[in-house]
């Protein structure tokens, strides 16, 4: 975290500086989703496993079919 | 990298295809548009397409910002950075867009205007900080994503007292433009594409959230179902999508759960609302006027405004008569059928904006799609004939 609502990322090894604010409680560790140098939002970690576990059942039931 | 590579997996990826062949009616056709660029991209260089069975096809939307904008506005930016003093600081993906004549805002840079790449609206006010002498104007493009960080740098330059820096606003709009392919006099004149629903965009609903399609899926009658970018998102909707279609519902639903809320992101709205306000008519290449389809500044920005504070005038402008992007914007030619495509227009010389951002649907097939096994016989049908 860095003054001024900026904070350093790494996307995939890559640091880049950018803005983050336009969204609140930002922490070290988040993901966040970027758009032009900004934090648009804050990717949801139960949320994120959710959707991969529907689509591993969904998955699941096309094996099936 | 985390949240990507496993929304990445190829086998997931085929599974969830053979699901939506199964569940897909052979009786009947399903047609998905795809609104957002990103997924255009998407759907391209993952071969999505090639994944899904025959009667389920997807339309590629408008949503890319470089390819709405009418030539117009390119040819005033042009004109403007020609001016003596002004710096013109515009997204990478401007550069190359054809404006009139031949012209654009890479040639003019060489013909020696001040116009420089930017990555972020805080790139564009450092610039404006640093030589003062300078009239730096930003060259605001994009949907609801790009709108928040333009009305940030605003707020920042007001708050520093920058005098010399100003936006050449051109907002858009996502919900005007989804309801314009659906009820625009003019599109249904060329031909109107049956869509049976759409793939909502994932960077634009973290912004306006769910809630605005909600308006469209219930007078038109259409599922939206919101999606990320990855390809295991864009399969996902799909699959929701088709079993809308089966049960006759209109809903819309949120693939993206892991970052869109229905409400979006307040924080962001509400810098938007501080600074913008609609317009009541906006030109874009391919949908023609679109009304309440764009932002303006707010009359007390005036003199952020670069179109007032230089007397700038948009030109009317026509488009090369041979380019399809028009129609392949509204989803009614694809870009193979446009004879342009791969002759004189590729994405070294683009002739039309489709071929220009990596988000249109020409610049995708051109990149991806042309090296697919139908598309690769068809055109060698084609040589041959």
């Amino acid at each position: 975290m860095l003054p001024d609502n900026m904070a350093k990322v790494t996307l995939d090894g890559v640091s880049k500086i950018v803005s983050t604010a336009l969204i609140d409680d930002v922490r070290p560790g988040d993901y966040l989703v970027l758009h032009v140098g900004y934090a648009l939002a804050k990717i949801n970690p139960e949320e994120a496993e959710r959707t991969l576990a529907l689509i591993r059942q969904a998955a699941a039931m096309g094996d099936a079919g | 990298m985390k949240y990507i590579d496993e929304y990445r997996d190829g086998r997931l990826a085929k599974e969830i295809a053979r699901q939506i062949a199964a569940l897909a009616d052979p009786a009947r056709a399903y047609y998905f548009m795809e609104f957002c660029g990103g997924h255009t991209h998407a759907i391209s260089r993952y071969g999505l397409e090639d994944l899904l069975p025959a009667n389920v096809r997807m339309i590629h939307g408008p949503g890319c910002p470089v390819c709405v904008l009418p030539i117009g506005r390119i040819d005033a930016a042009i004109a403007l950075a020609m001016r003596p003093k002004i710096t013109l600081c515009t997204y990478g993906d401007l550069m190359r867009v054809p404006g009139s004549n031949g012209s654009s805002l890479l040639k003019a840079k060489a013909a020696g205007a001040d116009i420089r790449m930017v990555y972020s609206t805080l790139d564009a006010l450092r610039i404006a900080e640093a030589e003062l002498e300078r009239e730096v104007v930003f060259f605001a493009i994009g949907f609801e994503t790009t709108t928040p960080p333009t009305a940030l740098a605003l707020k920042a330059a007001i708050a520093k007292g920058l005098g010399n820096f100003s936006i050449f606003c051109n907002h858009v709009l996502t919900p005007a433009a989804i309801q314009n392919i659906l009820e625009s006099p003019d599109v249904r004149k060329l031909g109107t594409i049956k869509i049976d629903g759409f793939v909502g965009p994932a960077h634009v609903s973290t912004v306006i959230g769910t809630e605005p399609y909600e308006f469209f899926a219930g007078k038109f009658q259409k599922p939206v179902v919101v999606a990320g970018f990855e390809p295991l998102d864009v399969i996902q909707a799909i699959l929701m999508l088709v079993r809308q279609v089966n049960d006759g519902r209109h809903e819309v639903e949120n693939q993206y759960i892991r970052a869109v809320t229905a409400l979006g992101n307040e924080k962001a709205q509400a810098e938007v609302a501080n600074f913008f306000e609609l317009r009541e008519s906006f030109e874009w290449r391919g949908l023609g006027e679109v009304p309440y389809g764009a932002l303006r500044l707010r009359p007390q920005y005036v003199a952020y405004d670069a179109e007032k504070r230089f007397s700038m005038v948009t030109p009317a402008a026509k488009d090369n008569p041979a380019c399809e992007c028009g129609a392949i914007l509204r989803g009614v030619k694809k870009p193979a059928d446009c004879k342009l495509f791969g002759t004189v227009c590729t994405s070294d010389t683009p002739i039309g904006s489709c071929m220009v951002s990596a988000e249109g649907a020409c610049a995708a097939h051109w990149t991806y799609g042309r090296f697919r096994k139908k598309a690769r016989q068809v055109d060698v049908g084609r040589a041959v004939a």
